[in-house]
């Protein structure tokens, strides 16, 4: 029987499984060889025999899992083709965040791309994504419905200055996840000239002292001290998102609660986290990109997981493409399950 | 408009009531007349013309955007406005858009005054032309503020009274200030405004017979609060269960009498109950509860919603469902403004005035006796036994109020509180999940669950009510959470969960009554049903059966036939 592109994954227990190549991509339980596109908690966890990843995204599990992570690191350098097995694979940037990658995966029969999260919007801390032209196409579809549409996150950075602005006495308290979108956040910031301090929350420390590693200028970022938070006025602040209605929030002086997030667009999502400032941040593709993106592989098929699969797998059957929602379990299920930061706080950019 | 819609938005985040305040009160300050009257007229609910149906709304969009997409992103959002003003094609979306640097007028922004006398005016043909032409101009915010206002639902946690407060605030007055003379004016205020300002007289209330805000209680606290009561200085009586309501009546300049019946808002709901506007031969405010009486007997909360639920006054339905009030209070009488009098005094007044008028229609809610708290307990815990007879079905608990208590408006704590009787409670599972709405959109966060019976092929679950509150946000997340991981399928924003004898959810039910109900399998419907305790201990075979309900159902199930006899149309 000749082989087609889809033959090359499968969807075992413990996530994608290519068979030609006996590994997993982004398993969600150990196996014995993964292929891991990001550093994100629901993507790359502890455990694994061997992990094969980009050089960023293996120090960042390092960073967060300790070194003794896996059994085996092997590091795939961008746009290198490495043979496993009977399959050919390559790494491309995603844009989604550091170190962030899709997987290409090619046989016999035609070459699969398993995008991981991907966005096309800019973003100074990391590299843009590259279309992998394909014949499967697995996209995310966190944000896949059409009233996803991201504004110009220079503007939202601007709404956070003005409301400094306006409350010069307060802090500006503002959530973000701790990998990838609490650092762009820090950057966006320097790039509209805030030039003073940008405090950081205690669980932000490791993995933005990794970015000013990797040659990211985010400028002066000092830990929050417990004792002197009530000096902060006018002070911007970020912190994960469980911490913003914490106690530990609230011990500065009449702080404003801001959320960065892509959820942020829907008002009963900012309603439900009681927050003031909402930011529509997103390390996502929005609707239209997700869209673009789909035509610009030029997929005959395409795959959706982790998120709003229904609306994406519509829209391609409108264009004429063939495709399938793919569920995937442990992926924050649709993307918006609210993680319970008490179980593990890394899980919570899952569903940023 | 785009000044209203950035107000709206700005309150809709802002969850602090001052800062609320001082957000109307900057609005009021800056923008002019009329503008800022509609807005006024807008957020205290004063506005009428013809409310764009949700129909309509859906139609404009389905023009412009996939209808599947736009169904899946609304069951997401859960809010109609705010996903078509989220997914309406922006001007750079739309075909033929001219580009850069194009020569073409900038689209017109409404203001909210054109907005408002456009929607008074225009025929329902031309509706959704100009509907389109709006949303065209505006952006995200603006479409989602006029979509909210054309639609009637305004809802940006802004009450009536902050929003008067508000304006009162312009001109250092208080807003009972305001709302004393409220009920004269009419959008868009212009003489209101003037008059804060400074720069006008005090307009007259023209209404002979206004509206009065009611004064509200807090529930008590049993362990809390109780024992730092004193019982002597509270008098106690019945908490009915009907709607709280206000009869007001006067006689205007021509000398004629005017009667009006009032919701527990300032609504003027007199046209819905002209019987009961016809008992009003007073002058004076008695604020009291709706209840349908047949045969002096008051019917359930479910016999009242049949009466309510209807958009026609007939005559017949005066006859079946005769309105009447229970007297709580007297809040004016000939002229005199008693709410400043203690509880006792205006008591002694409303009795006096209840025997004067001797109408079948109006009728005073009857003082509990008690000594102690314990003896209240005891009332509460079984009002028949204390006078309330065959009406203590009707009964939801007891009222307390100091004796001394001014009448104020609002909910101030201490002087006024209820005690609700004893919940009924039941084990039920949980069966189906269903997405919320508004603060919850997207949460799993609506239950149907079921009781067992005895089926063909051995017990089954079947549905007996669907409950949405009563959990902590942190319970909430752990729900939802339990709904994702144990769907066995998937009906559109509906799930179904695990439900059987060794796998599923217990949920603790607390609820107020059971009623018949033809619309539900089980045969049953709870009153006010709440998630009191979530067992994730217990095993589902455990949980009740129907049969505990269908008890309680005939204790409660007394309803007189209407029509019966109608003493009480005289």
């Amino acid at each position: 029987m000749p082989q087609r592109a889809s033959d090359l994954l499968t969807l075992t227990r413990e996530g994608l499984y290519c068979p030609l190549g006996r590994f997993h991509v982004d398993p969600t339980r150990p196996v014995e060889r993964a292929l891991i596109t990001h550093g994100h908690a629901d993507h790359a966890r502890a455990g694994h025999g061997s992990v094969l990843a980009t050089d960023q995204t293996l120090r960042i599990m390092a960073t967060r899992y300790g070194e003794d992570f896996c059994r085996r690191r092997e590091e795939a350098p961008l746009g290198k083709r490495m043979r496993i097995g009977d399959v050919t694979v390559f790494f491309a940037p995603a844009g989604h965040v550091l170190g962030s990658a899709q997987i290409a995966i090619e046989g016999e029969g035609g070459r699969i791309v398993v995008s991981g999260d991907y966005k096309r919007a800019p973003d100074p801390t990391c590299l843009p994504f590259e279309v992998v032209p394909c014949d499967v196409f697995i996209t995310e579809a966190t944000f896949g419905l059409p009233v996803f549409r991201h504004p110009d996150t220079r503007d939202e950075v601007r709404k956070l200055l003005d409301s400094v602005k306006l409350f010069p006495e307060r802090a500006h308290i503002v959530g973000a996840y701790a990998l990838g979108k609490a650092q762009r956040v820090m950057a966006l910031l320097r790039e509209e000239g805030w030039d003073r301090p940008i405090h950081l929350h205690g669980a932000m420390e490791r993995l933005t002292a990794l970015y000013k590693d990797e040659g990211i200028p985010l400028g002066e970022t000092p830990k929050v001290v417990a004792a002197e938070r009530k000096d902060l006025h006018g002070a911007i602040v970020l912190c994960p998102p469980s911490s913003i209605q914490d106690l530990w929030s609230r011990k500065f002086p009449d702080p404003v609660t801001a959320f960065a997030s892509g959820w942020m667009r829907v008002r009963a999502r900012a309603r439900q986290k009681g927050v003031e400032l909402p930011l529509v941040i997103s390390d996502h593709s929005d609707w239209p990109d997700l869209c673009r993106t789909i035509r610009d592989t030029g997929a005959e098929e395409v795959w959706v997981t982790h998120g709003q699969e229904d609306a994406l797998v519509h829209w391609c059957g409108t264009q004429g493409i063939r495709a399938k929602p793919l569920h995937l379990l442990g992926y924050g299920d649709d993307g918006e399950a609210e993680p319970d930061p008490g179980a593990n706080p890394a899980l919570e950019e899952a569903s940023s | 408009m785009n000044d209203f819609a950035a107000l709206l938005d700005r309150l809709a985040y802002e969850p602090r009531r001052n800062a609320k305040l001082r957000l109307l009160q900057d609005f009021f300050a800056a923008t002019p007349d009329p503008e800022r009257g509609w807005a006024l007229a807008a957020m205290t609910g004063g506005l009428t013309f013809r409310e764009a149906k949700p129909a309509l709304i859906r139609g404009l969009v389905e023009e412009r955007v996939d209808p599947v997409l736009f169904g899946l992103s609304h069951n997401y959002v859960g809010d109609l406005a705010e996903t078509t003003a989220l997914i309406w094609p922006g001007p750079d979306a739309r075909p033929g858009n001219p580009g850069i640097g194009h020569n073409n007028p900038p689209p017109h922004i409404p203001t909210l005054a054109e907005v408002v006398e456009t929607l008074a005016t225009t025929p329902k043909r031309t509706l959704p032309q100009h509907l389109a032409g709006w949303l065209d101009a505006l952006d995200e915010t603006g479409r989602w503020a006029l979509l909210k206002l054309v639609t009637g639902n305004l809802r940006v946690g802004v009450s009536a009274r902050l929003a008067k407060t508000a304006v009162g605030a312009l001109g250092g007055h208080e807003a009972d200030a305001v709302e004393q003379v409220w009920h004269g004016l009419k959008a868009p205020y212009a003489e209101l405004f003037a008059w804060v300002e400074g720069r006008g007289e005090q307009p007259e209330n023209r209404n002979p017979a206004p509206f009065r805000p009611p004064m509200l209680s807090h529930p008590i606290e049993e362990e809390a609060d109780l024992d730092k009561l004193d019982p002597e200085a509270f008098s106690a009586e019945w908490k009915w269960d009907g709607i709280r309501v206000q009869l007001a009546g006067g006689r205007d300049a021509q000398g004629q009498q005017v009667g009006k019946v009032y919701s527990r808002t300032g609504e003027d709901i007199t046209d819905a109950f002209p019987d009961l506007a016809e008992a009003i031969t007073f002058t004076g405010a008695i604020d009291g509860e709706l209840l349908i009486l047949r045969e002096r007997r008051v019917q359930s909360f479910n016999v009242l919603q049949q009466r309510l639920n209807r958009k026609a006054v007939t005559g017949k339905l005066l006859d079946e469902f005769p309105a009447h009030v229970r007297a709580y209070d007297l809040l004016a009488a000939e002229g005199e403004d008693l709410r400043a009098l203690p509880f006792a005094e205006r008591r002694a007044r409303l009795e006096a005035l209840v025997t004067h008028l001797d109408h079948a229609r109006i009728d005073l809610s009857p003082v509990v006796p008690f000594g102690t708290w314990a003896d209240l307990a005891a009332a509460r815990a079984d009002p028949a036994s204390v006078g309330a007879g065959e009406d203590a079905d009707a009964i939801e608990g007891v009222m307390l109020k100091r004796r001394d208590s001014a009448y104020l408006p609002g909910r101030p704590k201490g002087p006024w509180w209820k005690w609700k009787r004893e919940p009924h409670i039941v084990d039920a599972v949980m069966m189906y999940a269903q997405r919320g709405h508004g603060k919850r959109s997207s949460f799993y966060s609506d239950y149907t669950f079921g009781c067992w019976r005895a089926g063909e092929a051995g017990d089954e679950l079947v549905p007996v009510g669907k409950a949405y509150h009563g959990f902590t946000d942190a319970e909430l997340a752990k729900l939802d959470r339990y709904v994702r991981n144990n769907t066995v399928k998937r009906f559109g924003p509906v799930r179904e969960v695990t439900h059987g004898r060794e796998a599923g959810l217990v949920l603790e039910i607390a609820f107020e009554g059971v009623q018949r109900s033809t619309r539900h399998k089980s045969g049953v419907a709870m009153r006010f049903p709440r998630v009191s305790r979530i067992r994730w201990d217990k095993p589902p075979a455990e949980a009740d059966r129907i049969e505990v309900l269908e008890r309680i159902l005939a204790r409660g199930e007394r309803e007189i036939a209407p029509g019966a006899s109608m003493e009480t149309s005289e």
